[in-house]
């Protein structure tokens, strides 16, 4: 009992992580109907723009709040800025293309992000500074809560909270959701389509800014490969929930990493892997839509 | 330009380089290393890499071997086992090397030696310590001991030295050489009268160890073996710290890197791996080749850099016994090497093509290592 509480624990805070990243893709998806695989290398980018900014400001010894702040703020910025420069100069030349070219572009803009990182900031590991003191801070048994878990927990919460208000009660947001449900009827009732997708692009960057701002607080190891399976992870969680849809990526991310957990913890790490594209599998089976998202007949 | 200037120009330059090619060849002799330079386990082929340099800087200052400076091409092979096989091919047929120095990891030498085997060119491996890598042929040699030594080291070790009873093993499967390590201590921890709780798993490039750890700490063991490679030993230190789990842990020579500390930090100390030499050691063949490496690189050797200088040095002496150089004559005079004084011990190469020698256990303490025992065949 005590063991699934401590699995229960880890994999919220593994979910959560999950969840913030599923996120990316599953906006994009909503706006372009495109699978953005940037996204995770985005990911990347951010967790280094993290790393050397902490060096350069010589906050890499002195953990604490405003340490991870800062951190967030510049991880999340850079993402932003990338994801932009990637949207404006791979994907708005493609957007009247067939999807399958815009897909190919996406795959290629990872690869050369996976691959310029490797030579930029060199293949070899990197150690993620102290980003917080961590302690305990509730103890039953031998079961432990610590401050790290609840402080990803609470990051993923908030950002999650400030997303949903910005989708449903600001006025950007009210744009989002009519260009998602039909960018040329949007654009015809006056809707700036091309800043509406730009801004898509940013939201959902940042939140992949702040999970690699907390993978790096949690798993103190940054590499430029280090996106491609956490990426693959959270799209199976963005197709789970449904892809497409906020709250199904919310749900499918930590679904995924309960699921995750407890397989590792009482089978074998073995299957740690074949679980996740287990469920890509049966999804797709069984229920494509995902558990949220609406099953939609081809406009034709 | 014409197109027949064009042509007549690569003719002219194709055939400056081939006569290039043919002056470098005659006064210098060919070696190759292949390493990962880069990658997840960078810090075992740079250490290596470093380690070789120095060897063959030595050898060159003092006039080299019959007459002929040394040269070392390096191949970087990422860490991946597949560029692994495809940087030898490239050393053997493009670059013409007379012999080959390489990999740390057993995985990747595995994958590398059947090529070198097929060509006539021997092989050292400076620290590739499964079992089966030089049972691949009669050209494929290495200067360090083998898993089975290391399981066996470390399972007396943890019933004499610790008084373990109960043990845990986590273990990288997929990673021959981890897996290797694991069954041995398996075995012979049981032989020696103790018993293990858990036997769990995890993958190199993993980075959450929490549920395996939650799991492995209800059973309660004296001491967790995790024969794994740095990266990840890393991690599992800290996140074992965070979730309250005191027992030592125990490793082998895949530990050994600056790295360990780095990633670790503070949760790394106090646990216990073998190893291939210590830097505490009075030897001084140890003590003037520490000098020497810190002189050079700024940095004190660990075992992989001490266990490349002696893998070149093993083929340099090779190449001077040879009648004539060529790679079956080379190949001949290392596996007559005996009681070579290495910085690593005292190496005889045996019918096996392995070296015969004693492993250290060491405690981490920082970026220090704590001499602890030295344990013997």
């Amino acid at each position: 009992m005590q063991d699934f509480l401590q699995h229960m624990i880890n994999g919220l805070s593994l979910g959560s992580i999950y969840a913030l990243i599923a996120l990316g893709y599953t906006m994009v998806y909503g706006i372009l109907q495109m699978i953005n695989f940037a996204h995770s290398d985005v990911y990347m980018v951010g967790a280094f723009a993290a790393f050397y900014a902490a060096k350069w400001l010589g906050i890499e010894n002195s953990p604490g709040f405003s340490t991870l702040i800062i951190l967030l703020l510049v991880s999340m910025i850079t993402c932003s800025l990338l994801a932009l420069a990637i949207e404006r100069l791979a994907y708005r030349p493609l957007r009247k293309a067939p999807k399958l070219n815009i897909l190919i572009t996406a795959i290629g803009v990872s690869l050369l992000l996976e691959y310029s990182g490797q030579v930029i900031f060199g293949a070899d590991p990197k150690v993620f500074p102290e980003v917080l003191n961590d302690s305990i801070l509730a103890e039953i048994g031998i079961v432990q809560l610590k401050l790290s878990d609840v402080t990803v927990l609470g990051v993923s919460i908030v950002a999650m909270l400030v997303l949903h208000w910005l989708i449903q009660s600001t006025k950007v947001g009210k744009a989002m959701r009519a260009v998602s449900l039909n960018a040329n009827v949007a654009s015809l009732l006056g809707i700036n389509v091309n800043r509406i997708i730009s801004f898509t692009f940013i939201i959902g960057s940042s939140l992949a800014g702040i999970g690699s701002v907390l993978v790096g607080m949690k798993y103190p190891k940054i590499e430029p490969l280090m996106g491609m399976m956490i990426g693959l992870k959270a799209f199976v969680a963005a197709v789970l929930g449904g892809i497409g849809s906020v709250p199904g990526a919310v749900l499918g991310g930590i679904m995924m990493g309960l699921s995750e957990e407890m397989v590792v913890g009482y089978l074998s790490s073995t299957y740690r892997d074949a679980l996740a594209f287990g469920i890509l599998i049966v999804v797709l089976i069984f229920k494509p839509s995902g558990l949220f998202g609406k099953s939609s007949v081809e406009k034709v | 330009m014409t197109k027949m200037t064009t042509f007549l120009m690569g003719t002219v330059l194709a055939l400056g380089m081939t006569f290039l090619g043919c002056t470098k060849n005659d006064n210098m002799i060919l070696v190759g290393e292949f390493g990962s330079l880069t990658g997840g386990q960078a810090t075992f082929g740079i250490s290596t890499n470093k380690g070789i340099k120095m060897a063959l800087d030595e050898i060159n200052e003092k006039g080299g071997v019959k007459g002929k400076k040394i040269k070392l091409i390096t191949e970087d092979n990422q860490g991946k086992t597949e560029e692994a096989a495809a940087s030898v091919t490239r050393l053997i047929t493009q670059n013409k090397v007379i012999a080959i120095i390489g990999e740390v990891a057993s995985g990747r030498s595995k994958a590398a030696a059947p090529i070198a085997q097929e060509h006539g060119i021997p092989m050292i491996s400076p620290s590739s310590t499964n079992p089966d890598v030089t049972k691949i042929g009669d050209y494929i040699f290495r200067v360090c001991f083998i898993d089975p030594f290391q399981g066996f080291v470390m399972a007396k070790f943890a019933t004499e030295n610790l008084k373990a009873k109960k043990a845990a093993i986590m273990r990288s499967v997929g990673n021959e050489y981890s897996v290797g390590l694991a069954d041995v201590f398996a075995a012979d921890f049981k032989k020696l009268g103790g018993e293990i709780v858990a036997d769990l798993s995890y993958q190199d490039n993993d980075v959450d160890f929490k549920a395996q750890l939650t799991q492995l700490r209800s059973k309660a063991p004296d001491v967790i073996f995790v024969p794994g490679y740095y990266t990840e030993v890393g991690l599992i230190a800290q996140q074992a710290k965070s979730l309250g789990i005191k027992a030592p842990l125990l490793g082998g020579d895949g530990w050994d890197s600056p790295k360990l500390h780095e990633i670790g930090k503070e949760a790394i100390n106090g646990h216990y791996f073998s190893n291939h030499y210590t830097t505490e050691s009075t030897d001084p063949v140890v003590v003037e080749f520490i000098k020497k490496f810190q002189e050079k690189y700024k940095e004190t050797p660990d075992g992989l850099a001490a266990l490349g200088y002696d893998a070149a040095k093993v083929l340099a002496q090779a190449m001077e016994r040879a009648p004539e150089l060529n790679s079956k004559a080379i190949r001949d005079e290392i596996a007559k090497t005996k009681d070579f004084v290495g910085v690593t011990g005292k190496i005889t190469i045996n019918a096996e093509r392995n070296a015969v020698k004693s492993a250290v256990v060491v405690q981490v303490d920082g970026p220090k290592r704590k001499y602890v025992t030295t344990i013997s065949p």
